[in-house]
């Protein structure tokens, strides 16, 4: 075995060792703990568990990309709540009055567009100004959250259409609809990332940008392709979620960006870009849903839950730079 | 004569404030290496941008055979025939040997998809023609410098490169890995390509170019045939005046024992390293990059654990846990990356001399900012360091007063020890010889200097004992008048008798 093989092994597969010992620990542990007499690992719970998972990993799998390309997002829970309230409040629209439910394709598509655009302005900035993306996208964060609170005030915006209800609950061979748009974006993203050229140069720029810009790949316009996915995501995720709720809090999506950050990282993504893969983000999400879930199962409150995520995010992180072999030759501070 | 594959003609180009090139042309045959030299800031990083078209040249022409031609980009250089061997390697570490020769251009099918059996046909038939013991999917990162060097010149056989640009290439390789590369230099050479080969180092330059051509302040100074010329003609063209290289003689008495260090190893980085230090003497440490020189410095400045073995101050005995306990002990480092790690570029200069000992210069619970700068005043002229007035930022001086500010930070500090981590690195060739000259007189003031260093003049020219280190091991002590390059050569590449300790 090469120096830094269990290491190695060990990282790549650490998320899932992970998954599995919360499985464990939350199905013996409900035996003692829990309320409902329901088993942790039934089944139903588990296919909730995914659905529920949906959208912060739809997010999550954008944020991927995003962060191997050495940026991030902070906009996305704000480009949420935008997506949202354009797919409820456009299906009220009058110019749409006569298409029946025909409004439903156009509502997701405006949404769809509307996310995708946000995020392309998001790429655009940091491509012309060159200013960094956590700035960039900070203050993106709070611009698109202000226009969410002008366009309602700190009223909800509602619209319920049950045609539209009907198919977000909807469970084919046995999965929810939106565990179905996870599973796809999964593999879409997978794809993406591991099969074309531009997931290729995705992982050259996060590595080194020098190298991608004498080797003449576009950097600008590919981190601009890389912002607007991201958007889009978010606002997938927006029209998957509030299909089935109808009723958007201008507050909504709010924290989301640290969620789905935590997930990426959790997942095995360097924050400083260049590495990262989406199994390991989908390891990521369903890792933080089971800990929110198995926490709830054994009587604990949310705040336990942020807690108890944040110190495992640092436990995570330190446990990393002690597996890496060159971490043992860093200088110290 | 035959026609050049690459000319550049009166080419000029000007940033505010500064005319970085000022009419430079020169021209490379097919089958020839050429040299370009020149000090930092002579203006070569500047005319190879030009060529790659990262710039575009305020007037000139670049003339590719016959033809005009005009570099919009990177990509459209490389299309052109004119491929670059950055110094800084400029891989993507992560990624494969494969995927970094054809960054930029992977073979593509449907959908944006990846041709990966295209490319690993294609990758191995060019690693075949080198002769390398890698394939093309090994990741990069894995390789060593030699070899990941190799992938940087597979990238310029990809295309039909007319001419190649070597930029210091040989900056961290050991000998037999410059065998090597020397060899695909030559197999190049008679493939007809013409090829701009830049170094400091003349003993390469002497060895394997044809024609020499020399810049200085972004001016051209004339183009010699290398079997025409030697040294000595070549370092006038570059500072415009003689250098003096002598040797180091000054042999003054030395004092007592400051530093002792014995059978010190720190892991894999370097092993059962001893020896002595007396005040009064410089210290040369010489040896190849990755031979554990700076690491055992930065051991003794408590930024690594030892180990095993002792480190003796004065005759006791000591621990140092961290640079702030090396300070308190009276050992002091001058590192070898200036601008990352001996200054704060953007604070001015009395600030950035007085950084260690600033908690020691209260006045109740302020700075008392009249001692920084009677301490700024004293250091500033005992080193003749040229700076408007201290509130100059420390990044807007030149390379050597930004080092004399550093070795003044130390000496404010009153050191037993000074340790010196490349002194001149990246400082012109002038104020080169001032800091040697600065190093001596500190010796002869009786502080004991270690001085670690690759070039082999400045070594010889300073030290009074050298130490030859290869592969984490000391191979060999050398007193000033046994030793002389062949045998400091031998040493540092391994082949020296190993000296018991």
């Amino acid at each position: 075995m090469q120096p830094g093989a269990l290491a190695k092994a060990l990282k790549s597969g650490a998320i899932w060792g992970f998954i599995l010992l919360e499985l464990i620990f939350f199905s013996v542990a409900g035996e003692f703990l829990s309320l409902s007499d329901k088993a942790f690992m039934d089944w139903e719970n588990m296919l909730l568990l995914l659905k529920q998972s949906a959208p912060i990993g739809i997010i999550a799998m954008g944020m991927t990309i995003v962060m191997v390309n050495g940026n991030i997002d902070l906009s996305v829970g704000a480009t949420f709540a935008i997506a949202a309230i354009v797919l409820l409040d456009s299906m009220t629209w009058p110019i749409f009055a006569g298409l029946g439910d025909w409004v439903i394709p156009v509502a997701w598509l405006l949404a769809l567009m509307a996310g995708a655009l946000l995020g392309a302005l998001n790429g655009l900035i940091v491509w012309k100004t060159g200013v960094d993306a956590f700035i960039v996208t900070l203050g993106s964060m709070l611009g698109y959250r202000g226009i969410v609170f002008m366009f309602n005030g700190e009223n909800p915006t509602s619209h319920l259409n049950w045609t539209l209800v009907d198919f977000a609950e909807a469970q084919f061979l046995g999965l929810h609809t939106a565990t179905w748009f996870l599973l796809g974006v999964t593999f879409a993203i997978w794809f993406l990332m591991t099969r074309t050229v531009h997931g290729r140069n995705a992982y050259a720029i996060g590595d080194n940008r020098e190298a991608a810009v004498n080797a003449g790949i576009r950097v600008g316009p590919h981190m601009m392709v890389n912002f607007a996915i991201i958007g889009f995501l978010a606002a997938l995720s927006a029209v998957v979620f509030y299909s089935e709720s109808g009723s958007v809090n201008p507050n909504d999506g709010q924290l989301y960006e640290l969620w789905v950050i935590t997930a990426v990282v959790l997942g095995g993504t360097k924050i400083t870009g260049g590495a990262g893969n989406v199994i390991g983000t989908f390891g990521g999400v369903v890792a933080i849903q089971l800990l929110r879930k198995g926490l709830g199962h054994i009587g604990a409150d949310t705040s336990t839950v942020n807690l108890v995520i944040g110190l495992i995010l640092i436990a995570v992180l330190f446990l990393d730079k002690q597996l890496n072999v060159k971490g043992k030759e860093e200088l110290k501070i | 004569m035959t026609h050049p594959v690459l000319r550049l003609e009166n080419i000029v180009k000007t940033f505010p404030g500064v005319r970085a090139l000022d009419g430079v042309s020169f021209s490379v045959l097919p089958g020839e290496v050429h040299a370009l030299m020149g000090e930092n800031g002579a203006g070569k990083s500047t005319l190879m941008k030009v060529l790659g078209g990262i710039y575009q040249p305020d007037s000139g022409n670049i003339l590719m055979g016959e033809d005009k031609a005009v570099m919009s980009g990177p990509l459209d250089a490389k299309s052109k025939g004119i491929v670059f061997i950055h110094q800084e390697l400029s891989l993507a570490e992560e990624l494969s040997v494969a995927e970094n020769i054809y960054l930029g251009e992977l073979p593509r099918k449907s959908l944006g998809r990846v041709d990966w059996a295209k490319l690993s046909e294609q990758t191995n038939a060019i690693l075949e023609k080198l002769n390398v013991g890698f394939d093309a999917k090994t990741r990069v990162g894995d390789l060593s410098i030699a070899n990941q060097q190799m992938v940087e010149i597979a990238r310029a056989l990809t295309v039909n490169a007319k001419a190649v640009i070597f930029d210091e290439p040989t900056a961290s390789l050991t000998d037999a890995e410059k065998v090597v590369l020397f060899d695909v230099i030559s197999d190049l050479k008679n493939e007809g390509v013409g090829i701009i080969y830049i170094s400091h180092r003349m003993e390469e330059i002497f060895k394997i170019t044809d024609r020499i051509t020399v810049l200085r302040d972004g001016q051209y100074q004339g183009t010699v045939n290398t079997a025409e010329t030697d040294e000595e003609a070549v370092t006038q063209l570059m500072i415009g005046r003689k250098l003096d290289l002598t040797r180091n003689a000054s042999h003054h008495e030395l004092g007592d024992v400051a530093l002792e260090v014995r059978g010190l190893s720190c892991g894999k980085l370097y092993q059962d390293v001893s020896f002595e230090l007396r005040r009064g003497e410089v210290l040369g440490f010489y040896g190849l990059v990755g031979a554990g020189r700076t690491e055992i410095a930065e051991t003794l400045f408590g930024l690594r654990d030892p180990s095993a073995g002792q480190i003796l101050l004065d005759g006791e005995e000591v621990r140092i846990h961290s640079p702030a306990d090396a300070i308190a002990k009276g050992i002091s480092l001058v590192p070898e990356d200036r601008k990352g790690q001996g200054l704060v570029l953007e604070m001015n200069c009395r600030d950035n001399m007085t950084l260690p000992q600033v908690d020691d210069l209260k006045a109740g619970p302020f700075v008392a900012e009249g001692a920084e700068v009677a301490i700024f005043d004293q250091y500033r002229d005992q080193l003749d360091i040229r700076t408007p007035g201290w509130k100059q930022k420390a990044g807007n001086l030149s390379g050597g007063n930004q080092q004399k500010i550093v070795i003044g930070k130390w000496l404010s500090m009153h050191p037993n020890v000074l340790i010196v981590d490349e002194p001149t690195r990246g400082i012109d060739v002038g104020s080169k010889s001032e800091i040697h000259k600065l190093l001596r007189k500190l010796a002869a003031q009786g502080y004991a200097v270690i001085v670690i260093s690759s070039e082999m003049p400045e070594v010889l020219h300073v030290s009074d004992r050298i130490i030859a280190m290869y592969s984490g091991r000391i191979m060999r002590t050398f007193t000033s008048d046994e030793v002389n390059e062949d045998n400091l050569i031998q040493a540092i590449s391994g082949l020296g008798s190993n000296e018991a300790a």
